[in-house]
């Protein structure tokens, strides 16, 4: 089966981000495809490589990346979630005059499109979140 | 990265419902849930919208949102009709709860039974919860 993923609540301020990611490992452990993870609200700081957590805790932005390069997903952060919230790439940091951008590598920022996409596309939308 | 759905034709129509839970204020949930809904309309699904939980109040007439310096958004549940989005359904026991009525809303609604709208859950392909 085909998923795609909607990540509503940041990273280790909730617990949606771990769960959304187990899954997604145990989904496709079971041989189904995670075509697109779109990340939503504050769900767009999963995407931050400027997190630091505790060495003794996980990663959860370089796990997602991870994840991303070994199985192919699209990693998808809502540009207008991520504008409110200071999540940019190269070319969002030079279109809003910003010194410098902080996303992680296998992420992208794109419309609210790509959400409803997926919805369209895959077999199933799961949403995690509140 | 390539696009996964590239090969994949249009054309394809789903029954998407969103379902609002939160209160309009307080948290950015149903501000943002707008957002998709807005955006989604350019895709001419088969959009609805549920209200249940403290989501009712999203819809409450006579919102003056002065004191909190926040924007005032709900003027734009108004415009939903303009975009398509026609099937506004509000589940009745959340609205009995709360003590409201059908004359408290801003827009028309339908007030559906919580098994009924169960049922209408049930008849969807893609559900997307705020």
């Amino acid at each position: 089966m085909k998923y795609g993923i909607l990540v509503n609540e940041g990273p280790y301020q909730h617990q949606s981000a771990d769960t959304a990611y187990q899954f997604c490992k145990a989904a496709i452990a079971r041989g189904h495809e995670v075509s697109r993870v779109f990340f939503y609200h504050d769900g767009v700081n999963n995407g931050t490589r400027y997190a630091v957590p505790p060495q003794d805790d996980r990663n959860i932005t370089v796990r997602w990346s991870e994840l991303a390069q070994t199985n192919n997903i699209d990693l998808v952060i809502c540009i207008a979630a991520a504008q409110r919230r200071g999540i940019l790439d190269e070319g969002e940091a030079k279109r809003q005059g910003k010194d410098g951008d902080n996303i992680a590598p296998g992420f992208r920022i794109s419309g609210l499109g790509q959400l409803i996409e997926a919805g369209i596309q895959c077999d199933r939308l799961l949403v995690f979140g509140d | 990265m390539s696009e996964p759905w590239e090969d994949e034709g249009p054309g394809e129509v789903k029954k998407f419902m969103y379902v609002n839970r939160k209160a309009p204020y307080g948290t950015i949930y149903a501000l943002e849930s707008l957002e998709v809904v807005l955006i989604a309309a350019a895709f001419e699904q088969d959009v609805s919208m549920a209200f249940l939980d403290d989501g009712v109040y999203q819809l409450k007439k006579g919102q003056d949102t002065q004191q909190i310096g926040m924007k005032n958004f709900s003027p734009t549940y108004r415009a939903l009709e303009g975009y398509d989005v026609e099937k506004l359904y509000v589940e009745a026991e959340s609205m009995a709860e709360r003590g409201l009525t059908e004359e408290d809303f801003l827009v028309p609604v339908e007030v559906m039974s919580r098994d009924d709208l169960a049922r209408l859950m049930d008849e969807q392909d893609v559900i997307l919860s705020f």
